[in-house]
């Protein structure tokens, strides 16, 4: 790998710049007067706090696509830079961007495997323990309640109850089998503070109760096992192997469940619910042999039992007692290689942009998967892990494909995903930022809203981020984000007020304190490209930045503010790449 | 009418082209920025015309509103009224009742996707969906057709109202629905006195550097929709056609004959057409009813779309713009004849209704017929592909009309759905 990025960092920052930037955040990193280039010419032995080797699972993914490469006739695009693939890690596994002080300890690095001590500061270093929970625990959250989960009118979600669960979660690393099964059998109260809260409820919490548990059915074996059966729900779906019985099967495991509603004393509103299981006395009122019925296009009425999804039957009683059906299910489930498949497919395509199979939670016969043995060896690898998720993450991001460079060559021009072509990594997929990951890296990099409690931070944001949630209004909660590259959200970067704390001058602000240092305009101007895109401005950017130092006359904060906006701003800026 | 482009002052975005000629010999870069695509305008002779798409999201009773099945175990309690057309709507719909001399309603739309993602993407496009490619939606592509004809139009030609819309797909995020609430409010418009107008065309400058840089490295097509997307921001920022989105100009008495909320929101699709925006849809959501249906239609579902879409016709009629304009109403599909145990309706996609009326499109009709029980279509089934080349023969676009996909694949607009002949008898 190239070495001249980091060579760049370095001289980007000089020790007379960082002895003077203003005290705590850039010294606090780099310690003592010491200079980078120094310290790191003496390492290159392994760091404090042991050296994790390249995991095995590594290599498999490497020769697995290493292989479609071949098969294909296609050529990889050269390794990325490491800054930038520094970059791409901090915002795949925190959902923000490096600060300038944290990529600078990446570059100063010179032990040979300072990409694995990074990953592992990331996921294993207590620093970093709350943001990772935050970070997987916002995007768990969309995933299991969407976006707009807890916000509808009359909500009987808790979604501050919902995100306490999987913060909880993911600070512990629970593998993700428990998480899974407590997802699917939680019973106990859905709001933080309540007797037997339990925030896992919050999953299910509004998919049972209506049309008899057929949000719970889709979303179970959609979101944990990549099966799609709502549409089987009426009818027997052409290109799909699940037939409508099966949806019935499986919607059978739901029926013992309610979600009861707890009134705030005195009113008909709702203040929580509590998820219980409860003896099914069954369509036909045997609750021995508790049935549902449906029916047929044709109008035939057929009846079902519980059935899961591999053909297995449980008991049919209804009473709790005999069999709980939800914890018979999630028995079921923890056998399940779909599962294992569905969870390696889910964060395959959140660091890789694209899963193995378009969309990622469809995984039945009829869907085509990219590389279906890959897929089915990372499901086996991660389940003798004992499902750490962790090790998933660390697997991926170490491995070849996700290093490479954005950049497309002619020699993997075909490989474009973008007019739907199966995915074939040759190359890193840009992707555009998610909202959650602007704020936070706004927040963390530039340290913009960071004013008031932490409460009062967690309203703001929570407020920032529903502007762009646009819900459609349905009994599934369909919903979409405005945050997709148009117009609004380009109005709110240019002008909204996010923007204007991340890019402000007032005493105090992150701006202002890099425009007060003594350092030489031009160095400011590095540390400004440093901070935003991970790299060295470029000549002409050195010109440009010269240019609005003179229409500034000669103030440099305020050719900063202009620069930092423009950075902000960019492409570059807000596609992960 | 076209005199409504009124010669742009202040900062649009020519002006903010010859200032970027400015502070391009100050910065050195290059500046094709914001050269906003001018497709078609060849072939097509001027073409004033525009449409406004009624959605009704979560999929509509048809059966209650538009084709009643009175005294049938499936009718429910409404009751079927007469109108100034020649077919009978429903009761709660007595402001409609007086303005269908200019609908048709088309009583056999018959399609098979009854989940509402996946019927919201086909009634939208044309299109089932397909997991490899997006295809772009009725705004999208009647924006890109006619966008050609809108010379001196500044502001987004497809606007989406209380709603999301559906995407541009391959046509690029140049053509995505600029999303606003029914009041018309835009958030983060910019003070015009908060930067200096040259200091932003300063940053703008320095900005294009960047992206330019970053295009230049291949790095996919995020970065390119990206840097198309400025252009328009600025454009938005500085339009004084932006004027249209202010609903609130409006006189108080033409503001109570709509109504708040999805009124209002009609009354902004009126000042946009009026403007010269090509397209413009209007979302009217929460019609998933599974439950109780009868009880919240008439007390506010219907009350609310009545007053509303009564007043959009009637105010588009006496301005002169009902002859140039295309109303479509429709949802993702219908709901089951049958009342079900929640006394709600559940998904139908096998036979129900939409609605449509103005540019040309013949009124005071019902085209087709469902059967005595409303559960099937007894004449020639119409899908959304038909629809669609309707309204596109309606608005003057060829349906020889052929996009390309990003792979090249060759599309043809409407997915070659076959133009509703009665609409145009």
């Amino acid at each position: 790998m190239s070495s001249s990025p980091l060579k760049t960092m370095l001289r980007i920052c000089s020790p007379r710049f960082i002895v003077t930037m203003v005290a705590g955040f850039a010294l606090m990193v780099l310690g003592a007067v010491t200079s980078p280039i120094v310290s790191a010419a003496t390492s290159g032995s392994p760091q404090k706090g042991g050296s994790p080797s390249v995991p095995p699972q590594v290599e498999k993914i490497n020769t697995s696509i290493a292989a479609t490469w071949k098969d294909y006739s296609l050529k990889p695009s050269p390794m990325e830079d490491d800054l930038k693939w520094c970059r791409r890690v901090f915002l795949n596994i925190l959902g923000r961007i490096p600060s300038f002080e944290e990529i600078q300890e990446f570059a100063k690095d010179k032990s040979p495997n300072r990409k694995q001590l990074l990953v592992d500061r990331l996921l294993n270093d207590d620093r970093y323990t709350e943001e990772y929970a935050a970070n997987w625990s916002t995007i768990w959250a969309n995933v299991l309640i969407g976006r707009n989960g807890g916000m509808e009118d009359r909500s009987l979600t808790n979604r501050e109850g919902m995100l306490k669960y999987l913060r909880d979660c993911f600070a512990r690393n629970r593998p993700y089998n428990d998480m899974v099964y407590e997802l699917v059998t939680a019973t106990g109260s859905s709001k933080p503070g309540t007797e037997n809260f339990n925030g896992a409820t919050n999953f299910l919490a509004m998919k049972v109760n209506e049309e008899e548990g057929v949000q719970a059915t889709s979303a179970v074996s959609r979101t944990f096992l990549g099966l799609q059966v709502q549409c089987t729900q009426c009818h027997n779906h052409p290109f799909n192997e699940w037939k409508q019985q099966k949806f019935w099967e499986f919607n059978a495991f739901f029926r013992q469940t309610k979600s009861l509603r707890r009134f705030i004393s005195g009113t008909r509103d709702v203040a929580h619910i509590e998820l219980v299981d409860e003896d099914f006395s069954g369509e036909s009122r045997r609750p021995d042999k508790a049935d549902l019925f449906y029916q047929m296009r044709n109008g035939v009425t057929k009846v079902a039992y519980p059935v899961f999804v591999d053909g297995t039957a449980i008991d049919k009683s209804g009473y709790v007692q005999q069999i709980n059906r939800r914890q018979e299910l999630g028995k079921l489930m923890m056998q399940s290689p779909y599962m294992d498949k569905m969870i390696v497919n889910r964060m395959w395509a959140h660091f890789m942009t694209y899963g193995f199979t378009r969309p990622i939670d469809d995984l039945g016969p009829h869907n085509p998967s990219s590389n279906p043995e890959l897929l089915e060896e990372l499901g086996k690898e991660f389940r003798n892990s004992s499902y750490d998720l962790k090790q998933l993450m660390t697997w991926i991001v170490l491995s070849d494909p996700y290093q490479r460079s954005s950049r497309i060559t002619a020699d993997n021009v075909t490989d474009d995903p973008t007019v739907g072509e199966p995915p074939r990594f040759t190359h890193f997929y840009a992707k555009q930022m998610r909202a959650e990951e602007l704020y936070q890296s706004l927040v963390v990099a530039t340290q913009a809203d960071r004013k008031g409690s932490l409460e009062e931070q967690e309203q703001r944001r929570s407020n920032w981020l529903r502007q762009f949630v646009v819900a459609f209004g349905t009994d599934e909660g369909d919903e979409t984000s405005t945050f997709n590259g148009s117009i609004p959200q380009s109005l709110m970067m240019f002008n909204g007020d996010l923007m204007k704390e991340a890019t402000s001058l007032e005493a105090g602000s992150w701006l202002q304190r890099i425009s007060t240092t003594a350092a030489p305009a031009a160095e400011k101007v590095q540390y400004l490209f440093a901070a935003g895109l991970a790299r060295k401005a470029k000549p002409e950017e050195l010109n440009t930045a010269k240019s609005l130092l003179d229409a500034r006359k000669n103030d440099t904060a305020a050719m900063l503010q202009d620069l930092w906006w423009a950075i902000l701003n960019s492409n570059e800026f807000i596609i992960n790449h | 009418m076209w005199n409504r482009f009124a010669t742009p002052s202040g900062m649009d975005r020519r002006h903010f082209m010859s200032h970027m000629a400015g502070a391009s010999a100050l910065m050195g870069s290059s500046l094709a920025m914001g050269n906003s695509l001018r497709l078609h305008a060849d072939e097509m002779k001027k073409n004033n015309k525009s449409a406004i798409l009624l959605w009704m999201g979560g999929g509509p009773a048809t059966i209650d509103l538009w084709d009643l099945k009175p005294g049938t175990s499936n009718g429910g309690p409404f009751k079927p009224i007469a109108t100034s057309g020649s077919a009978q709507i429903c009761e709660h719909l007595p402001l409609m009742a007086k303005q269908m001399h200019n609908m048709a309603i088309v009583r056999s739309m018959s399609t098979r996707e009854a989940d509402h993602n996946r019927g919201r993407y086909y009634m939208h496009t044309g299109f089932v969906p397909d997991p490899n490619i997006e295809h772009p939606s009725y705004g999208s592509v009647i924006a890109h057709e006619l966008m050609g004809q809108r010379e001196g139009l500044t502001i987004p030609p497809f606007v989406s109202v209380g709603g999301a819309s559906e995407g541009p797909g391959f046509l690029g995020m140049a053509w995505a629905p600029f999303a606003v609430s029914n009041n018309g409010r835009v958030r983060d418009l910019g003070s015009p006195d908060s930067l200096d107008q040259q200091r932003l065309m300063q940053r703008m400058a320095a900005l294009n550097m960047i992206e330019t840089g970053f295009n230049n490295q291949k790095r996919g097509s995020a970065g390119e929709d990206h840097r198309k997307i400025l252009g328009k921001t600025l454009d938005v920022m500085t339009s004084k056609q932006m004027e249209a989105f202010k609903v609130d100009k409006e006189p108080a008495e033409v503001r109570e004959r709509y109504g708040r909320g999805f009124g209002e929101g009609c009354l902004l699709a009126r000042r946009l057409v009026e403007a010269g925006v090509p397209f413009v849809e209007v979302d009217l959501g929460g019609w998933d009813m599974h439950m109780n249906i009868h009880t919240t239609l008439s007390t506010t579902k219907l009350p609310e779309l009545d007053k509303a879409m009564s007043a959009l016709m009637e105010d588009l009629a006496q301005r002169g713009l009902l002859e140039n304009t295309a109303v479509i109403w429709m949802g993702e599909f219908g709901r089951t004849p049958r009342i079900n145990g929640d006394a709600g309706r559940d998904h139908w996609a096998r036979a129900w209704s939409t609605v449509v009326g103005g540019a040309g499109i013949k009124g005071g009709i019902a085209v087709g017929a469902t059967n005595e029980d409303g559960t099937e279509i007894a004449s020639e089934p119409y899908s959304s592909e038909d629809l669609m080349a309707s309204v596109c023969k309606a608005l003057g676009i060829s349906l020889e009309t052929t996009f390309q996909s990003r792979s090249g694949r060759p599309m043809k607009i409407a997915n070659g759905g076959k133009i509703i002949t009665e609409l145009f008898a």
